[in-house]
């Protein structure tokens, strides 16, 4: 076995394209996920989330472009990528016949860095039965059975697709739980996606987001949200509708009083809407799911 | 030590854990010496990321309620009584801040406001001589 020479970036995607018929699911998508971070893909179902996952598991060919996970080619070795590679999907297709000792004894035997004891300690943690059977389980346990069996080898690398979609909020907690002792261990790395974004603002420090199979926005949560701004805008003259201002992405409001999302630096919006005869009356620091819903409101309009 | 975090109020979070751990400080809830979680159990607790936490207590060190020690470990500062009282009168400030603005809104200068913090202080203190 030749070892990977450690690489800075966990993935390295070069313009991957992908299409199915006549749909774009990635449309040359370039994306760089540095060692140690939480990075969160954020994205409305179908804007390529789960395509771009199943490029890094191998499950995909990039049609063009390149796909690097932990330096080397995931279609070209798929042991020597899947290996270190723990992986969590929403759908979650464990084997339902299996009994929890069974899908334990049976996913160890492709893992030679398994660690019988981390297993059996999550096993106890996440309250699963051994005797009990997968298709028995409830969601929120079936979703923790996964986990265990993507964590047991402590992999260098967590990807997680949608893990807390539908769960019950002891569930997410352990997911989450799991994604925050994964990264706390120095050099591991996680990706997750996730439509719950109040999630992904607490736990990721990395965000990508992604529209009609493009990322629009790649980089750090901190910076997206310093990009930024709630503001709420007073006339002196009730208005039908936001005069067009640079940098708003979306608005809401009525009479005098609007308030707008925007990107860009906050002293020069404020420049536009002096020049437009308003007066800033309020601002905040937007969630980071008013930030996406704004984002994805401007591309649409 | 009891911190509560919101992600839905747009303040970042290492943000409300440091102006939460000032608050504890000033208010003298973490005395002087008292030991911070390691970065790791706060992260697992709050379930918010570790590099998050590790800003927040990066942040208190620069601001100097917090010092790290060589043996590893984040305690709160020695002497924080001076530090304690720029912090409650930053507490202050920022109230203060808040209580101008309204005031501007509603037409009433900085010299009324000064008149009526006087007139409330007499009356609170009547009331504590009154009651024993």
């Amino acid at each position: 076995m030749i070892a990977a020479l450690p690489t800075e970036s966990v993935i390295e995607l070069r313009d991957v394209t992908r299409r199915f018929g006549a749909t774009t699911a990635l449309d040359q998508v370039s994306l760089t996920v540095p060692r140690g971070v939480v990075f969160g893909l954020v994205g409305a179902n179908g804007a390529g989330k789960t395509t771009l996952i199943k490029h890094l598991l191998g499950l995909f060919k990039a049609q063009s472009g390149t796909v690097r996970v932990l330096g080397m080619d995931p279609v070209a070795d798929p042991p020597g990528v899947l290996s270190r590679i723990g992986y969590l999907s929403e759908e979650n297709d464990l084997p339902g016949w299996m009994r929890v000792h069974e899908l334990l004894r049976y996913t160890r035997s492709f893992y030679a860095a398994w660690d019988q004891a981390y297993a059996e300690k999550l096993r106890q943690q996440f309250g699963l039965d051994s005797a009990s059977r997968i298709k028995d389980l409830s969601k929120g346990h079936r979703a923790r059975a996964g986990l265990l069996i993507a964590l047991a080898h402590r992999p260098e690398f967590l990807i997680l697709d949608e893990p807390s979609s539908g769960l019950d909020p002891l569930a997410r907690r352990d997911i989450l739980g799991a994604i925050i002792r994964t990264v706390a261990d120095e050099g591991r790395t996680v990706l997750f996606s996730s439509h719950l974004l109040d999630e992904v603002e607490r736990v990721s420090d990395h965000v990508a987001m992604m529209y009609q199979g493009r990322i629009f926005h790649c980089g750090l949560l901190d910076d997206i949200k310093a990009t930024h701004h709630r503001v709420t805008l007073r006339f002196p003259e009730p208005q039908a509708r936001l005069p067009l201002l640079a940098g708003v992405l979306a608005s809401e409001g009525s009479e005098r009083e609007w308030t707008a999302v925007c990107s860009g630096a906050l002293d020069e919006f404020q420049v536009a809407a002096a020049a437009a005869g308003a007066e800033i009356v309020e601002r905040q620091v937007p969630t980071l799911d008013e930030i996406f819903l704004a984002e994805v409101a401007a591309k649409k309009s | 030590m009891h911190l509560h975090i919101s992600s839905g109020n747009g303040i970042p979070i290492y943000l409300q854990i440091v102006n939460q751990v000032k608050y504890l400080v000033a208010s003298g809830r973490l005395a002087s010496g008292a030991e911070l979680p390691a970065i790791r159990t706060l992260a697992e607790r709050l379930l918010i990321n570790p590099n998050t936490v590790a800003r927040a207590y990066r942040e208190l060190e620069y601001a100097g309620i917090v010092t790290k020690r060589r043996t590893a470990g984040t305690y709160v500062s020695d002497g924080g009584s001076p530090l304690a009282r720029r912090e409650r009168l930053k507490i202050l400030t920022e109230r203060i801040d808040g209580l101008l603005a309204e005031a501007h809104q509603m037409k009433v200068d900085a010299e009324e406001i000064i008149g009526l913090i006087r007139q409330r202080e007499e009356s609170l203190q009547k009331l504590a001589v009154e009651k024993p």
